[in-house]
């Protein structure tokens, strides 16, 4: 070929090339990369992860200063302890005779379990944190009014599921420290009215320590096994599951009441 | 609605909106990469703890929960733990969850606003840094024996012992509870010719009061017991308060 030729062959080799990927692109994301306005809605509703967000927002509603990020980063903060939940999963085992020493292991043995089990801490905790803020900033926008007050009451079983999160993770390394804080919460459990065999009124119902509500959390009249186990599943299974179906429903509900609240 | 010239496409964007992508989503995305970093690093210098194996044999002392509930451990100072730790907690949720409920003034909806809405942000916030206030002194200012030091002082297991507490009689203390809570519920009657009461309307009013009073009530009874060192207001064979 001369070269002649190929200059005039080139411009239409790179329409070609950029056709090919565009074709392929679309194959993926059902629209083409080009930032058209009908594109910037399609990657919204096109994409099984953005299609939480409508495809337009109200301008305020995208100011920091206006929702502070905190429900957002509080959900990022959820998918991020996922993730290193799942891979904490592949080294920790719910026994009493191996949580600790599974424990040191990723703190002394295994690689990056170090900084592994450092984020998933520090994690839980900026969670807690966040979720808390974010209702400081719903509460102080009045964003739970009409129409959102039931979308306050979900967000309200989200923050007691995030600090229950937190809370059943503690007992799991299974030290000193957190067998020590869940047996505080324990003998908080066992003074329940009614329900719990060291509270008011517990003889009522005919409570003992071997069929209280302390009996049915902790599998047991002890900490021990049985409490491992259950706060592992509660921790690793149950509260996640259903910590996720709220928030389904609170994001649901967000775009349903008419979007991020502001000024009419 | 507006139309608007964008890059030669037209485009239909209501009111103030603007696109999703890439105004919104951006923002999450580097929000997103901003913790991730922020958690990384924090990680990278400060290690989770890790104390000795668990020995149900050797309490640890003190025993603390979690920074998040330090605060309800920390009213098992002032009340026994059917209220500290499961009655408390419980008037907590339910009272969040009732709040949209009970706050029916029109106002301050989806902005931010003191004036429009002082009653409910003073409530609001007061128990929100009460809370707080207790996680700090539980997690902070608390060392052997649920003893209290100031964040100066060095913790120790010889300290003077504390002064004996006593209970109020049974007449008086259920006298003071009623007459707390009567008086409570009558005194903003009294004040601005009863607005509170005509805006909230009865059963509204009840809760709403009926919940701020129980929060004035759990700082009241700190004060009584570390002012007059008084254990319980009621004390009876079936319940202490
Ligand atoms: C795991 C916990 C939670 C997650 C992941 C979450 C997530 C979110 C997100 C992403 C938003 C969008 C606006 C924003 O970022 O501020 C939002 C809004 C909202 N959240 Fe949450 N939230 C949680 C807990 C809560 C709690 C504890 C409350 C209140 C008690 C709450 C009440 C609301 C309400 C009422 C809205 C609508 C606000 C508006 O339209 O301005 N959420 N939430």
């Amino acid at each position: 070929m001369k070269i002649p030729d190929l200059k005039k062959k080139l411009p239409d080799l790179k329409k070609k090339l950029m056709d090919s990927v565009n074709e392929i692109w679309r194959t993926v994301f059902r629209h083409g990369f080009k930032d058209t306005p009908r594109n910037r809605a399609l990657i919204i509703i096109s994409n099984v992860w953005l299609h939480l967000h409508p495809t337009q927002v109200r301008e305020h509603g995208t100011k920091i200063r206006f929702t502070w990020c905190m429900g957002g980063i509080t959900f990022f903060v959820f998918l991020f302890e996922l993730v290193t939940g799942i891979l904490l999963m592949y080294y920790y085992t719910p026994d009493v005779n191996k949580a600790y020493a599974d424990i040191a292991d990723l703190m002394y043995v295994v690689p990056y379990g170090r900084l592994l089990r450092n984020t998933h801490r520090w994690g839980a905790h900026a969670m807690v944190i966040t979720v808390s803020i974010h209702m400081l900033r719903v509460f102080l926008s009045g964003s739970y009014k009409a129409p959102r007050q039931f979308n306050w009451v979900i967000g309200v079983l989200l923050l007691l599921l995030t600090f229950l999160l937190s809370f059943t993770g503690y007992l799991l390394p299974w030290d000193q420290l957190g067998y020590w804080a869940i047996t505080v919460g324990m003998n908080m459990g066992r003074a329940t009215p009614f329900l719990g065999y060291e509270g008011p009124f517990a003889n009522l119902l005919g409570m003992t320590i071997n069929n209280d509500v302390r009996f049915a959390l902790i599998g047991g009249t002890t900490i021990g096994a049985p409490a491992l186990l259950r706060a592992y599943v509660w921790h690793c299974v149950a509260i996640p599951l259903i910590a996720a179906a709220l928030m389904m429903i609170h994001f649901w509900r967000i775009r349903k009441d008419g979007g991020i609240s502001g000024r009419l | 609605m507006e139309i608007r010239r964008h890059e030669g496409e037209l485009a239909e964007l209501k009111d103030d909106r603007v696109f999703t992508w890439p105004n919104l989503v951006v923002k999450e995305f580097l929000a997103a990469i901003i913790v991730t970093i922020g958690i990384l690093f924090y990680s990278f210098y400060v290690d989770a703890p890790l104390s000795e194996l668990a020995d149900p044999a050797h309490a640890e002392n003190p025993a603390k929960a979690p920074w998040y509930f330090a605060g309800l451990q920390e009213q098992l100072v002032y009340f026994d733990p059917w209220y500290a730790g499961v009655v408390l907690p419980s008037l907590i949720v339910v009272g969040l969850m009732l709040l949209p409920y009970l706050d029916n003034n029109p106002k301050g909806n989806g902005y931010f606003t003191f004036r429009e809405r002082k009653f409910a942000i003073v409530v609001f916030l007061s128990g929100y840094v009460f809370w707080y206030l207790l996680v700090y002194i539980g997690t902070v200012l608390r060392g052997p024996y649920w003893t209290f030091f100031w964040p100066w002082q060095e913790w120790t297991h010889s300290f003077p012992a504390p002064a004996p507490l006593h209970n109020l009689p049974l007449p008086l203390g259920i006298a003071l509870l009623v007459g707390f809570y009567t008086v409570g519920l009558l005194f903003p009657l009294y004040i601005k010719k009863g607005t509170l009461f005509h805006n909230l309307d009865i059963i509204r009013y009840a809760l709403t009061m009926g919940l701020i009073l129980t929060m004035i009530g759990t700082a009241g009874k700190m004060i009584l017991r570390l002012a007059f060192n008084i254990k319980y207001i009621i004390a009876t064979p079936w319940i202490n308060i």
